[in-house]
């Protein structure tokens, strides 16, 4: 009851219009981790890890993408409405991928 | 509040009503207008991400099924300038979301500075994909009547493999794709930076430091986008394939 309360509270700031500021030291800690993951990125494309460098270079930039989007796009601050957009926009992309990929892939399986 | 309610009752007031000039009046504060837009943004964001998805969805469909003609293609990118012009878009990123705080503390000379910056930083990135694509047309790399095999079949590199001319013809689907998906993202760094230049105007007159912050964060939602774009294009067309 009381935590329920305290998120209407939480609801009733932000209509007035005390959208949260982040701050630039934050910002500029993305920006080095961004480029920290690029540098680290582009390092592993020169090793050999078979199937895994594809694996590791993509969930690499999945990892860039949700900093951009969380901290950069605001979305780790931003009301319950925009994060379900967002996971709505996720799951839509997933959709297309995956079944776009069960047919194709399943008749290339054991040819890459 | 009932919007309605709250749209008849503005009306009986006088032409000086107590809200700034950007609130539009069906809306019940700044930040609910400017969360209204936010939410319209990431929907047409998202119908970006569906539009980028299917060229992301073909180029997987087509790496698999000619898999020694993308690895080749692949190999013949510039690894350093995909490298820095991956570094120059993030580094844009960083200042459009400057560019938010300094529209948040009302900073007009800030903004202006760090929106400039996104503008210079996004035609550095426009520049260095010119000299890719330069290099292309140099080496008949470009799909079409002067595309040639020649590499292909008989490679410099020696770590490369010779294709068949069979499937040495595939690259050709390689750079249709390369160019398709990276000349799209560069459609729209060309049409973010028009977009930019507009902004930088409207700064300069003093429009988004008076509480107005949504045209420039809405602004910056776009452009971080096309960021994540690249994100996901640099690892898929340079890095999966290369020799080592």
């Amino acid at each position: 009851m009381d935590t329920h309360n305290r998120s209407l509270d939480h609801d009733r700031a932000e209509h007035a219009g005390e959208m949260h500021i982040v701050r630039p030291p934050l910002y500029i800690a993305i920006f080095l981790s961004l480029l920290a993951l690029t540098a680290l990125t582009t390092g592993m494309s020169y090793v050999d890890l078979g199937v895994f460098n594809a694996v590791i270079a993509l969930a690499i930039a999945c990892f860039k993408a949700s900093l951009v989007v969380l901290f950069f796009m605001h979305i780790h601050y931003s009301s319950r409405l925009l994060k379900m957009t967002v996971g709505a926009g996720l799951f839509t992309f997933m959709l297309l991928i995956s079944l776009t990929m069960t047919d194709y892939i399943s008749r290339a399986w054991g040819r890459f | 509040m009932d919007s309605q309610a709250y749209a008849s009752a503005t009306d009986t007031l006088p032409a000086e009503h107590g809200h700034p000039p950007f609130l539009r009046h069906h809306f019940e504060s700044v930040s609910q207008q400017r969360e209204a837009a936010n939410f319209g943004m990431w929907v047409f964001l998202l119908t970006e991400v569906m539009f980028f998805g299917g060229m992301f969805c073909a180029y997987l469909i087509f790496r698999n099924w000619y898999h020694p003609a993308f690895v080749a293609g692949s190999n013949t990118l510039d690894i350093t300038l995909g490298t820095t012009n991956t570094a120059v878009l993030i580094a844009s990123s960083f200042t459009m979301a400057m560019s938010v705080y300094a529209a948040e503390i009302r900073r007009r000379g800030m903004l202006m500075f760090f929106l400039a910056c996104t503008i210079v930083l996004g035609f550095v990135f426009l520049g260095i994909k010119g000299v890719e694509y330069h290099q292309k047309f140099v080496d008949h790399h470009v799909p079409g009547p002067s595309f040639s095999i020649e590499e292909f079949v008989h490679p410099s590199n020696p770590k490369a493999l010779a294709l068949t001319p069979d499937m040495a013809e595939k690259t050709q689907l390689y750079f249709s794709l390369y160019f398709l998906m990276t000349g799209m993202h560069a459609l729209h760094m060309i049409i973010g930076i028009s977009l930019l230049f507009f902004l930088l105007w409207r700064a300069y007159k003093g429009a988004y430091t008076e509480g107005h912050v949504m045209p420039i964060e809405n602004f910056g939602l776009y452009w971080h986008f096309v960021d994540i774009i690249w994100i996901f294009l640099f690892p898929l067309l340079y890095l999966i394939s290369r020799y080592r």
